[in-house]
């Protein structure tokens, strides 16, 4: 039996715009990376998206956001993180996202930031970066 | 590959009482546990083993884009409405390149995220043959242990030589889309003489009735005993929901005709049998298979026995595994082919 650990990571577009290419193009990057990536599409509640990830036992939370609605959509899903103890989970957030506002998400407690633009390497590196 | 992973290590560890309680982050982790090859989780399932056995395992198989997860998506709703609670294992390919791969079978099933009657588990089949992880087998042990009603299974999309799955489901269902298949695809041997169930599936598509047919035919030619399971052809639009219902009574009535006929506990008794020997293989298999290439590397260290592989590869690997399986004890053990 193949009993290698590998790092899994569910892909959500939380909220109601409607682009996924990005999340996919990441999704496959991070494939490419070895890791296991579980796609949850587009349209997904906080609710959906965190018993996705308490049903799969992810490591990593993805969230493709281009809504503008970051902030809000982040203070309330690290707070309900803590709430039902996914002490082990990481929130990762991409998409557009201002400048300004990445250090309040890292504040917030969100793991990793990665604003349009940002090159595959770096995503792949940010996240095994969380486990080292 | 990532040089660190995660720690899989659940802290507090899972407890045998909160699978039994159905408790969801628990057996999430446990099976977490398992597919990373975990010791403590194999001693686990052990003694969860005692508990399964009670839920009513459902394969669901086909072709890639057959329909086969939006169909379960329906599916789960219909038991839903019958007061089942309902589990899930959807296994995808792995990547062979990269080992990664992207699950994305749930993409379909989203609507019932959140339900607490429903828990849906992904799985990357991480190079196992017949299209089923290793560890959906002992995931769906959890789901069973765990309490769920109804489990259904979704292999990676193959259609044939999937067999693997009927040492797993108390039913299969077999998912054609129409205009796919002729005559010959439907007499070959495999997975159709396997299915309980033949779905037709996007039957608003043309060509949908012929296929019906095609499938009605080769199930009239099956030699079937007298008192044994007749298996229906179902017509399905997943998408609209259309025959669904009648889908999920038919898999009621399976299951009925085989609690009526005693053929569910012989199915049990024989799978039983079947994964006993599939647990010994595998383990087996584990300890010799780096044993094989350490053999290996060793026998190509020298240029004399490289130029003997390069003249006469057959011969000289009948040599190697000749000497090989002398070493283990057991003699004439080994096929041995072409002589």
């Amino acid at each position: 039996m193949e009993t290698v650990n590998k790092i899994r990571v569910l892909v959500a577009k939380p909220g109601l715009d409607g682009h996924d290419k990005g999340a996919k193009i990441v999704a496959l990057a991070l494939r490419d990376a070895g890791m296991e990536v579980i796609y949850s599409g587009l349209h997904q509640t906080l609710d959906q998206i965190m018993s996705t990830a308490v049903q799969e036992s992810v490591d990593v939370i993805g969230l493709s956001i281009m809504s503008g609605a970051h902030l809000p959509i982040c203070e309330k899903l690290t707070a309900m993180i803590k709430e039902q103890g996914l002490d082990n989970v990481h929130l990762v957030v991409g998409g557009v996202i201002p400048n300004q506002d990445v250090q309040v998400l890292r504040k917030m407690g969100v793991a990793a930031v990665f604003p349009g633009g940002t090159s595959f390497d770096t995503i792949v590196s940010g996240i095994n970066g969380l486990f080292q | 590959m990532p040089e660190k992973v995660p720690d899989i290590q659940p802290d507090p560890p899972v407890q045998i009482q909160q699978i039994l309680d159905g408790d969801v982050m628990a057996g999430a982790r446990l099976i977490r546990c398992i597919e990373a090859g975990d010791p403590a989780a194999a001693k686990m399932l052990g003694q969860l083993y005692p508990h399964a056995g009670n839920a009513f395992v459902i394969g669901i198989t086909g072709p890639p884009g057959a329909g086969k997860s939006t169909l379960i998506s329906a599916l789960i709703t219909m038991f839903r409405k019958k007061n089942f609670t309902v589990g899930v294992v959807a296994v995808d390919p792995s990547s062979h390149k990269t080992g990664g791969a992207v699950l994305g079978d749930r993409v379909r099933m989203q609507a019932h995220a959140g339900d607490k009657g429903v828990f849906i588990r992904s799985m990357a089949a991480r190079g196992a043959a017949g299209g089923l992880a290793r560890a959906a087998q002992d995931t769906c042990l959890v789901l069973d242990a765990m309490g769920y009603d109804i489990i259904i299974v979704e292999p990676v999309g193959s259609g044939q030589a999937d067999l693997k799955i009927t040492t797993l489901v108390h039913s299969l269902g077999l998912v054609a889309i129409p205009g796919t298949g002729d005559g010959i695809q439907a007499v070959k041997a495999g997975l159709l003489e396997a299915a309980d169930i033949f779905i037709v599936n996007k039957d608003d598509l043309p060509g949908a009735g012929s296929e019906m047919m095609t499938l009605e035919h080769l199930v009239q030619q099956r030699t079937l005993e007298p008192d044994t399971w007749h298996p229906p052809v179902a017509s399905t639009c997943a998408r609209t929901g259309e025959g669904v219902e009648q889908l999920a009574d038919l898999f009621l009535d399976h299951r009925q005709f085989m609690k009526d006929n005693q053929v569910l506990e012989k199915i049990q008794t024989a799978q039983a049998g079947d994964y006993f020997t599939i647990l010994v293989r595998q383990m087996v298999m584990d300890r010799i298979d780096p044993w094989i290439d350490r053999q290996v590397g060793a026998f190509l260290d020298t240029a004399a026995q490289q130029a003997e592989v390069a003249a006469d590869p057959y011969r000289a690997a009948r040599e190697l595994a000749d000497r090989l399986t002398r070493s283990l004890g057991e003699p004439g053990s080994v096929d041995r082919e072409g002589e």
